[in-house]
């Protein structure tokens, strides 16, 4: 095939979706970011409304999704994504209504308005990406650092005595009367990647078409972080971090929660 | 004219619906009116207070230390407002459970037997309609007519029907004041 | 008698003003000398009849948060607390200052620091007026000193909320809320609709109707020079409101000796204390700001032009005697009188404060 025959719009096979801005990221090499923001856009892309979506990014190394995905967005204080994301959808109702969230900012600072935005079932997407570790502000400790990994903040190791135990949030999410859906996935595969994005769509229909709260984790590598290359990261976050949390989904309610 | 006034009980006495309905009925005269309540974990079961004021002109300050009108309902509330009458003002009080007696001579001083009439009406709600009743006997700042109005106007529907009970209350509260 | 005058406390004041202004949401939580706020909200059920969202909230961090949700999207939204509550969410109303987004919050102030009491108090001046929260911002800051203010200033701070897009707060006090008088509430208004909306507020984040450019708000600027602009444009607005909004209330200042300020419930009392001091031959006046910020610093001196002495009468240690004694550049005594912990002052108490601390020196 000549390279006029290759271009031609009919034999295309992939393009980066429009709602990804021409813009370069600023996430380390080896990041689980990238792909879950082009997953989001393609997404929101592929099911055509990015005319009332609104997301709102956190505090932590996603704080700038604002400037890489094409669609309106609020940079909320750390923590306070859902309580803002609860309001969007509360007054925009047709809206399709995310919050983007690293550990630190979902289940540390942010936990009592995380659980009470799952409890009151608001209908919003949670994607949660779980690295296990503070990775703007130079690679400190999460609620969700395994025992035994060090970080800034506990350099010889997690200790169950010193720091207490990781925490597992979803499980919990899951149990409440307010969440439809809470998954667990990753993004360190192609099968997984396409995982991720059927989870993805799930949760955004739900909350266009207000079912109650979702929550997709994504359990993704922090290379710089983690002081490992990006192939280790991926393999050390398959040894270690799939046992403390599992992929797999953890709730799916088909027809939403009870109102 | 200006009438300055506090009521002072226990909490459930009925004192700060009393004062509510004092100030709705001024409210149907066009008066104008303020009511202000002690508020807080004292209403239940401590005492409670509210002051009513009902004027022809401006109300300035809503919070008093002196009153033309003081209604006591307890010991308490007596020891402690008696010293508030304005001189020449007048001083109410439920004579029951009274031990310890107003002493003050510059003042005119009121004990009614609200609580035994309420008995004898056979129903313990009446008891601050009996109290109105004599307070608007001695200073009939707003009429009976007017107070009717109020409790209709402040009462759900469903509780209409009592308010002829209420209207025997405040003339049996008036009854109670002796020339 | 005018069927249009009730009788409220000056909470549920707020409540039904923010329902007849066509409020698109209120987020709270409940706190003392405050709750009635929520509680009418909810009685009233106005998401049944103008569509107002209205959602009780698991803290007042929550709240303040949804507030600043809600607000980026270009919708009508207030939050009410008293101090405590009012401290969680300084952090939110920084957030609020920095985006430029239009926001009504109330502080029914009680008695501090700490739990402190549940009644009236006037410690949160500095709070209000100095800037509570981190960073150099303002807040337009609406004092009421009766039932009827508590309604109309609802109104007030809302449009100047979205005329300067800041934040508008009422300071008012648990007097204030608690008290029952006569009002008359606004006529109802509509609440504007989503295109309205997407007109009035093309910044605002709602979706991107009809594949506009995407909007984002944020308060984080990296870049510093471009953070100092930032920080020049606020303080242009600042100046802005400084020069058109300022409001207060002069009474007898005319022929007075002596001039009281006062805000909220201690101009209420204070009122009455002219009365009994003109009753025995002394002239006092009074200036009440309304608006605390921006300090009508103009009217003050010029009121106070001819007066041998000013008090100042607070529900704190002396805070707002600090803008009285820069306003009138120390030209004459400045005497401050002030209660605390959620105790009021009476209307003779001050006379005789007036006679001991200017009169009689």
């Amino acid at each position: 095939m000549e390279l006029n025959d290759i271009i031609k719009p009919e034999n295309k096979v992939y393009s980066e979706p429009k709602l990804l801005n021409r813009v370069h990221m600023h996430y380390c090499p080896g990041c689980s970011h990238g792909v879950v923001h082009k997953l989001v856009a393609q997404v929101i892309e592929e099911m055509g409304v990015a005319e009332k979506t609104v997301g709102v990014s956190p505090v932590g190394c996603a704080v700038f999704a604002y400037n890489y995905i094409d669609v309106d967005w609020e940079e909320a204080p750390h923590g306070r994504a859902t309580a803002l994301a609860t309001a969007v959808k509360r007054l925009w109702p047709e809206n399709l209504v995310f919050t983007y969230q690293g550990d630190g900012d979902f289940s540390a600072i942010g936990t009592c308005e995380s659980i009470h935005a799952c409890n009151r079932g608001e209908n919003i997407v949670i994607i949660f990406i779980n690295n296990a570790i503070y990775g703007m502000t130079g690679g400190q400790m999460a609620p969700t650092t395994l025992l035994g990994q060090k970080t800034a903040t506990c350099p010889y190791g997690r200790r169950p005595d010193l720091n207490g135990y990781p925490l597992a949030i979803t499980p919990l999410l899951a149990q409440l009367d307010g969440t439809c859906y809470v998954t667990r996935q990753s993004v360190h595969t192609p099968a997984n990647v396409r995982k991720t994005k059927a989870a993805l769509k799930k949760a955004f229909e739900n909350s266009i078409n207000c079912k109650g709260t979702s929550v997709v984790e994504i359990v993704s590598a922090c290379n710089t972080g983690w002081k490992l290359t990006p192939e280790k990261a991926n393999k050390w976050m398959e040894e270690n971090m799939f046992a403390k949390y599992p992929l797999g989904d953890l709730k799916d309610l088909e027809d939403g929660i009870q109102r | 004219m200006i009438n300055e006034i506090v009521i002072a009980g226990f909490g459930g006495q009925g004192v700060l619906s009393m004062g509510k309905i004092l100030a709705y009925s001024g409210l149907m005269e066009d008066k104008e009116v303020c009511w202000l309540p002690s508020y807080g974990p004292e209403q239940r079961g401590g005492t409670a207070n509210v002051t009513v004021i009902v004027s022809d002109e401006r109300i300035s300050s809503p919070v008093l230390n002196t009153y033309d009108v003081v209604v006591v309902l307890n010991q308490q509330s007596l020891d402690k407002f008696e010293s508030k009458v304005k001189p020449g003002g007048i001083l109410m009080y439920d004579t029951y459970g009274i031990h310890k007696k107003p002493t003050r001579t510059d003042i005119k001083i009121y004990p009614i037997d609200a609580t035994e009439k309420s008995i004898e009406m056979k129903n313990s709600k009446t008891f601050n309609m009996i109290v109105l009743g004599s307070m608007l006997k001695v200073r009939p700042m707003v009429t009976i007519d007017s107070v009717l109005k109020a409790l209709k106007k402040t009462l759900p529907e469903r509780h209409w029907h009592l308010i002829p009970l209420n209207e025997e209350a405040l003339k049996e509260g008036g009854n109670l004041i002796k020339e | 008698m005018n069927d249009k005058v009730t009788l409220m406390k000056g909470n549920e004041a707020l409540a039904m003003a923010m329902i007849r202004y066509g409020a698109d949401g209120y987020f709270g939580y409940p706190i003392t000398p405050q709750s009635e706020v929520l509680e009418k909200l909810e009685e009233e059920m106005p998401w049944e009849t103008t569509g107002m969202v209205v959602l009780q909230a698991e803290s007042e961090v929550a709240a303040i948060n949804m507030v600043y949700g809600g607000a980026m999207t270009g919708k009508a939204v207030c939050t009410s607390t008293s101090s405590p509550g009012f401290s969680l969410m300084q952090e939110g109303v920084s957030y609020l200052a920095a985006s430029e987004v239009p926001a009504l919050l109330i502080n029914v102030q009680r008695g501090g620091p700490g739990l402190g009491t549940i009644h009236a108090s006037q410690a949160d001046y500095f709070q209000a007026c100095k800037g509570g929260g981190h960073g150099d911002y303002h807040m337009i800051v609406l004092a009421p000193s009766s039932v009827q203010e508590m309604a109309d200033m609802v109104a007030l701070g809302f449009d100047l909320a979205f005329k300067y897009r800041c934040v508008s707060m009422i300071l008012a006090d648990g007097t204030i809320g608690q008290l029952m008088e006569k009002v008359v509430l606004p006529e109802q208004r509509p609440r504007r609709t989503d295109d309205e909306i997407r007109q009035q507020c093309p910044w605002a984040v709602n979706g991107r109707k009809g594949m506009r450019p995407s909007n984002v708000v944020t308060s984080l600027e990296l870049d510093d020079d471009k953070m100092e602009e930032n920080n020049w444009r606020f303080q242009a607005c600042y100046r802005e409101i400084e020069k058109n909004e300022t409001r207060c209330e002069l009474i007898d200042v005319e022929d007075c000796d002596y001039l009281i300020t006062a805000f909220g419930t201690t101009a209420r009392v204070a009122m009455k204390t002219m009365e009994l001091a003109r009753a025995e031959g002394i002239k006092v006046g009074m200036f009440r700001p309304i608006t605390l910020w921006p300090f009508p610093e103009k009217q003050l001196r010029e009121a106070a032009k001819n007066v041998k002495g000013i008090l100042c009468v607070e529900l704190n240690a002396g805070q707002m005697v600090e803008d009285v004694k820069l306003a009138v550049e120390c030209k004459m005594p400045v005497e401050h009188y002030g209660r605390f912990g959620g105790n009021v002052p009476t209307p003779d108490e001050l006379l005789n404060v007036l006679k001991e601390k200017l009169i009689n020196k």
